[in-house]
């Protein structure tokens, strides 16, 4: 059945503009089929059970996507996965604890395509962390649906093992009244290329996307953002900050927003800001502003790309802090903007662990 | 005691377009408990001498030296010459965004006197520094000098200065920008710190203003890159009447 499937995909070259940052050759086979499949399902509820949370896998007939996509790996996750990792969160429930997903690693076992579907409920508020770890080769696709005047606060964390390669979408559809916040976080893996989008679907949505990476010698970083203003009065932030260091080390952040004729009251911003930390490594930064009407708050974007502030290092210095424990400090404070959103001083702190990490093994 | 000693220091920016000498040649001697202040109009090259005890990198040494205790500072890297007694309050004090005053207090402290201090005595500390510089508790989980006013950037210094007990410190144009009750209370601090820690002082400025809260021992005037003339407190009288006119003309 899978080879049959294959002839509909338009394998990409390379030379597309979606594709034309993404070193093919190394995302094993994800694109094109050709990667070995394996048949875990890795991802699991690791928080306890909670009243107005269900976690189930469901047959893929029943569930069809509501949002197609051009991506042609996200594509073959509709179409192959072994099934739908279902959460749903009933209307009106205010959950006290996150629930927390995790996709737990065993050996290398050939690829993961994995499809995973939130629902939110009308009035629904919750804090969903998914946590990657490990050694992985994933296809992943992550739809996300926010009912009338429901909150989500979803948080992904990529803290994968050197040598994984991971490719998935984190799409949410927003209606009326809803209000959703992501927070992406990229430190580990050999190649991770994320699509953060978002579909305003009703008035009166907000969405936040932020987003930290650090990337060092040899690994590719891509986050491609979209959101797309189809309706009136929605706001929208985009906010991701990067560290690369070391040879090679490549990230590629992408900012699309279109505002379409018919989204007038439109505010939105989008930012992004990389610290480059050494020779031999390249950040690519993006934003793309699409506007058809003129009937709006605001429309803003910015990027920037910067190496140490040396006044910033020379004032932690002059204090007797060393150069090592300056960077680190100034690097920690960099990403603090955005980690200290999570609100989970055990992730916040295990994160700007991984952060000096990363830093020491660039040699800082 | 401690000897600061800086003799024919002569130092250049580096520009696109080349570099551009700045200091001609410095002689000055700061001991201990002695109070110096240095006056001189804008662009004098204040500032570069401050910068180049501490080691900013935009500046290049090109003659003299400077000791500190018979030791070279100029060979020192900049948080070696913190550790060799030496501070500098900063004229524009930095933004270090994310990073907490409290953060940062106690990664200086704790880099300075080679280990963490106790918890529960360094949280008394910082409580104590803060509470004699009229400084809002509040105050010490903002980031470093972000959105801070002048005046608290200032008090933000002195403060580091009496947490950190150095030996000599250069404090640049610590007066601008405050009103006068804040000049009291900063000029306290400093006077706080070289009581408790015999503290050696070289005072830049360039009103007098400052010099009734904090007496200088000796009054250096600097135009063009090198002192022009020195003497005791009443030469800051002289200039309080006459100005810098008589030495930049030249
Ligand atoms: N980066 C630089 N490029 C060009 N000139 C500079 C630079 N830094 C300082 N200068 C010049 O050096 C002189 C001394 O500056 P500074 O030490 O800041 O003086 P002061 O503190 O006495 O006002 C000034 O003329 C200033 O314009
Ligand atoms: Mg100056």
């Amino acid at each position: 059945m899978a080879s049959t499937l294959m002839t509909n995909y338009l394998v990409p070259s390379g030379r597309e503009e979606a594709w034309r940052f993404t070193p093919l050759a190394r995302l094993a086979g994800l694109h094109d089929g050709s990667s070995q499949r394996g048949t875990r399902k890795s991802l699991f509820l690791k928080s306890a059970q909670q009243a107005g949370v269900t976690a189930t896998r469901v047959d893929r007939a029943l569930v069809p996507s509501a949002a197609p996509s051009e991506d042609v790996v996200v594509q073959r996750v509709h179409a192959e996965a072994e099934d739908v990792f279902s959460v749903s969160i009933s209307a009106n429930v205010s959950l006290s604890e996150p629930v927390y997903l995790a996709r737990l690693q065993e050996k290398s076992q050939g690829s993961e395509l994995s499809s995973v579907r939130i629902e939110l409920g009308t009035n629904a508020h919750a804090v969903i962390i998914m946590e990657n770890v490990g050694k992985s080769i994933l296809g992943e696709d992550v739809e996300i649906t926010l009912g009338a005047g429901s909150t989500l606060k979803f948080i992904t964390l990529q803290e994968w093992d050197e040598g994984s390669v991971h490719a998935a979408r984190h799409h949410a559809i927003l209606n009326r009244d809803s209000t959703f916040q992501s927070i992406t976080v990229s430190v580990g893996g050999s190649l991770v290329r994320l699509l953060p989008t978002v579909e305003f679907a009703g008035p009166g949505t907000s969405a936040e996307l932020l987003g930290v990476y650090f990337a060092t010698a040899g690994q590719h970083l891509e986050h491609r953002i979209h959101v797309e203003h189809g309706v009136p009065n929605a706001k929208s932030r985009v906010n991701y900050k990067g560290a690369l260091a070391g040879n090679e080390a490549h990230t590629v952040w992408i900012g699309d927003v279109h505002i379409r004729a018919a989204a007038e009251g439109t505010d939105t911003y989008e930012l992004n800001r990389n610290l480059l930390l050494s020779d031999g490594a390249r950040a690519d930064s993006v934003p793309n502003l699409e506007i058809e009407t003129g009937e709006i708050i605001g429309a803003g974007h910015a990027s920037t790309t910067g190496r140490f502030d040396d006044e910033q290092l020379f004032y932690l210095m002059s204090r007797g802090i060393p150069m090592d424990g300056a960077r680190r400090l100034v690097v920690r404070g960099f990403f603090a903007e955005i980690i200290t959103q999570i609100g989970d001083e055990q992730i916040e702190d295990r994160l700007m662990a991984r952060i000096d990490g990363e830093l020491a093994k660039a040699g800082h | 005691m401690s000897t600061l000693e800086i003799r024919g220091l002569e130092v250049a920016v580096v520009t696109e377009k080349g570099p551009i000498e700045i200091l001609r040649g410095v002689d000055l001697t700061v001991r201990s408990g002695e109070t110096h202040a240095i006056m001189g109009p804008n662009g004098s090259g204040k500032s570069t001498l401050a910068y180049s005890i501490a080691g900013h990198p935009k500046y290049t040494i090109t003659g003299g030296t400077v000791t500190l205790d018979g030791a070279n500072v100029l060979d020192m890297k900049v948080d070696e010459r913190a550790k060799a007694g030496l501070f500098l309050a900063m004229q524009y004090p930095v933004e270090v965004p994310g990073v907490s005053v409290s953060n940062f207090l106690r990664t200086a402290a704790t880099a300075l006197r080679g280990e963490a201090p106790k918890l529960r005595t360094w949280v008394g500390e910082v409580k104590a520094a803060m509470n004699a510089l009229n400084m809002d508790p509040a105050f010490s989980e903002r980031n470093v000098n972000e959105g801070f006013s002048g005046g608290e950037k200032k008090r933000h210094e002195i403060m580091q200065l009496e947490l950190l007990k150095p030996k000599i410190a250069i404090l640049d144009e610590t007066d601008s920008g405050l009103d006068v009750d804040a000049l009291r209370i900063v000029s306290e601090g400093v006077n706080r710190a070289k009581e408790v820690n015999n503290l050696g002082i070289v005072l830049i400025t360039h009103y007098t203003r400052i010099l009734r809260y904090i007496r200088p021992d000796f009054v250096h005037v600097f135009a063009n890159g090198r002192v022009v003339e020195e003497g005791g407190p009443e030469l800051a009288d002289k200039l309080e009447e006459h100005g810098y006119a008589e030495y930049v003309g030249s």
